[in-house]
């Protein structure tokens, strides 16, 4: 059973780190200088060049400082989770996440 | 037996099928290929266009509000409903509504108003929490969540497992042991709200579907109140027995409306498609498969509707449930597997809805009774017997 939260070390968001990535479906953070989550997103199957694609988008938007990346075709049920958790960990979603507040989502009490 | 549609049934099936393929087809090009929802505002458009059809609340009796449709149109209509990608779980993304937990039509008044009324007026919701990590297919053994009498409360200890929808529910059906010296008669269906202290959510469980998960659930002595017992104590086994019963017309039907999509796509796939200078249709090889498919879809089709006929007279029809249940899991997974064989290398990517259907088919060979315990059930009947 894979772990509940992403527990990866962060990678600094770069170009060069980003030009390593797969074009692989999965879930994402980016995390500011200090490793505070700022938004949990993930890479779809309308994704162009999958996590690749998506964190490059990020860093042209100068969004964050760091990302971690998990790769899974369970992209959408696992991008929840990591939401929900943050919720369970923290009380809210990361300031990136406003549009998600807009539909319920499950409450996790992950222990 | 007359499977031909009345004047009505075919005037509905028409609307529906319209509403699917100029409605929900072109909202869901839009969305992520595993999506199962939409955007709120979206999905109250959608509601809104439903009711107006009147054809909002499939599965609500008439009495508490649903429309005046009998299970035989129901049934058509839920083969129309899930011929899109993300139909065979998502049907038009819930824009019929449906019944929720229709266990709770049998309930005593005041369960109504705290629970059945607001869940159809879409103010609550619940889930049902049958299966455990002992098992499902055989709740009258598998059930290890005890309830224990103490004083004018009940309180559970135990746990869930594969429970949809748990983390976003205002309360949920538990069903619980309340007597161990017995089998069928000592599972109690208890209705437990979300905010039971003792209530908790562990875990997601991720499955083949991504857009879909269930939940494992856990009860530290969650005290519930007696008046929260549905129906009798003792009586649970039948009430999950009943929803499982009537559960399998409809699964079966969404099966064919996909079985049914896939096959259409099949056949316009193998006319355009040209491979050593000839199409695709003119292969002996990629016509038997064609053929197979709608020997497939028609004999579930015709198994399911002889179920919902059987059903609208009022007579028993459980084995009639299960042999259609499980015809129609079986053999439109043989028709999505033969549609990506004849689309090739498209069948398997995600710009087409096949690579989705094949991970959600496997599902229904287990959902709702594996069909192993479909024909556990069939041969209780031939025998006239309980096996087990």
């Amino acid at each position: 059973m894979a772990g509940v939260r992403l527990d990866k070390p962060w990678i600094p968001l770069t170009d060069e780190n980003v030009a390593r990535l797969a074009g692989e479906l999965g879930v994402y953070q980016l995390a500011d200088s200090e490793g505070r989550i700022v938004r949990i997103g993930y890479a779809g199957g309308r994704s162009l060049f999958g996590l690749r694609g998506e964190l490059r988008a990020a860093l042209a938007a100068g969004e964050a400082a760091r990302f971690r990346t998990e790769v899974t075709s369970q992209y959408l049920s696992r991008y929840e989770e990591l939401l929900m958790v943050h919720k369970a960990d923290f009380g809210d979603l990361p300031a990136g996440n406003e549009a998600d507040s807009r539909r319920r989502l499950g409450r996790l009490s992950p222990g | 037996m007359d499977f031909e549609m009345t004047e009505e049934q075919a005037l509905i099936v028409e609307q529906v099928r319209r509403f699917v393929r100029e409605e929900i087809v072109t909202l869901e090009a839009k969305l992520d290929p595993d999506a199962s929802r939409l955007e709120p505002e979206d999905q109250a458009r959608l509601v809104a266009m439903t009711r107006e059809m009147g054809l909002y609340g499939l599965g609500i009796p008439p009495e508490f509000g649903g429309p005046e449709i009998d299970i035989v149109t129901h049934t058509l209509i839920a083969m129309e409903t899930s011929q899109h990608r993300a139909g065979l779980y998502s049907p038009c993304f819930g824009a019929f509504g449906g019944a929720g937990l229709a266990q709770l039509f049998e309930a005593n008044d005041l369960q109504k108003e705290r629970y059945l009324f607001p869940m159809l007026r879409g103010e609550k919701r619940g889930f049902f929490g049958l299966t455990e990590p002992s098992g499902g297919s055989d709740p009258a053994r598998a059930i290890r969540t005890k309830a224990v009498r103490d004083g004018d409360d009940w309180v559970i200890n135990g746990s869930k497992i594969f429970i949809s929808g748990a983390d976003v529910a205002d309360f949920g059906i538990v069903f619980a042991r309340t007597d161990a010296s017995k089998g069928r008669g000592g599972v109690t269906c208890f209705i437990v709200d979300a905010d039971t202290p003792g209530f908790h959510v562990r875990r997601v469980v991720h499955t083949l579907r991504s857009g879909h998960y269930g939940t494992e659930l856990q009860f530290e002595d969650a005290r519930v109140p007696d008046a929260n017992v549905l129906g009798k104590v003792g009586g649970g086994f039948a009430i999950a027995n009943d929803r499982l019963t009537r559960q399998r017309i409809p699964y079966a039907a969404g099966c064919i409306g996909v079985a049914i999509k896939a096959q259409a796509m099949c056949v316009d796939y193998a006319k355009q498609r040209e491979t050593f200078g000839a199409a695709l249709s003119t292969r002996q090889a990629i016509q038997w498969m064609v053929v197979d498919n709608e020997i497939d879809i028609r004999t579930s089709r015709w198994a399911t509707l002889a179920a919902a006929c059987k059903a609208a007279r009022g007579e028993p029809y459980r084995a009639e449930a299960a042999m259609a249940k499980l015809l129609a899991s079986e053999g439109a997974s043989r028709v999505v597997d033969r549609a990506i064989q004849i689309h090739g290398g498209y069948g398997v990517t995600k710009d087409f809805p096949f690579e989705r259907w094949y991970r959600e088919m496997r599902i229904r060979r287990i959902g709702e009774g594996p069909s192993e315990v479909q024909r556990i059930v069939m041969a209780r009947e031939l025998f006239d017997q309980a096996l087990y």
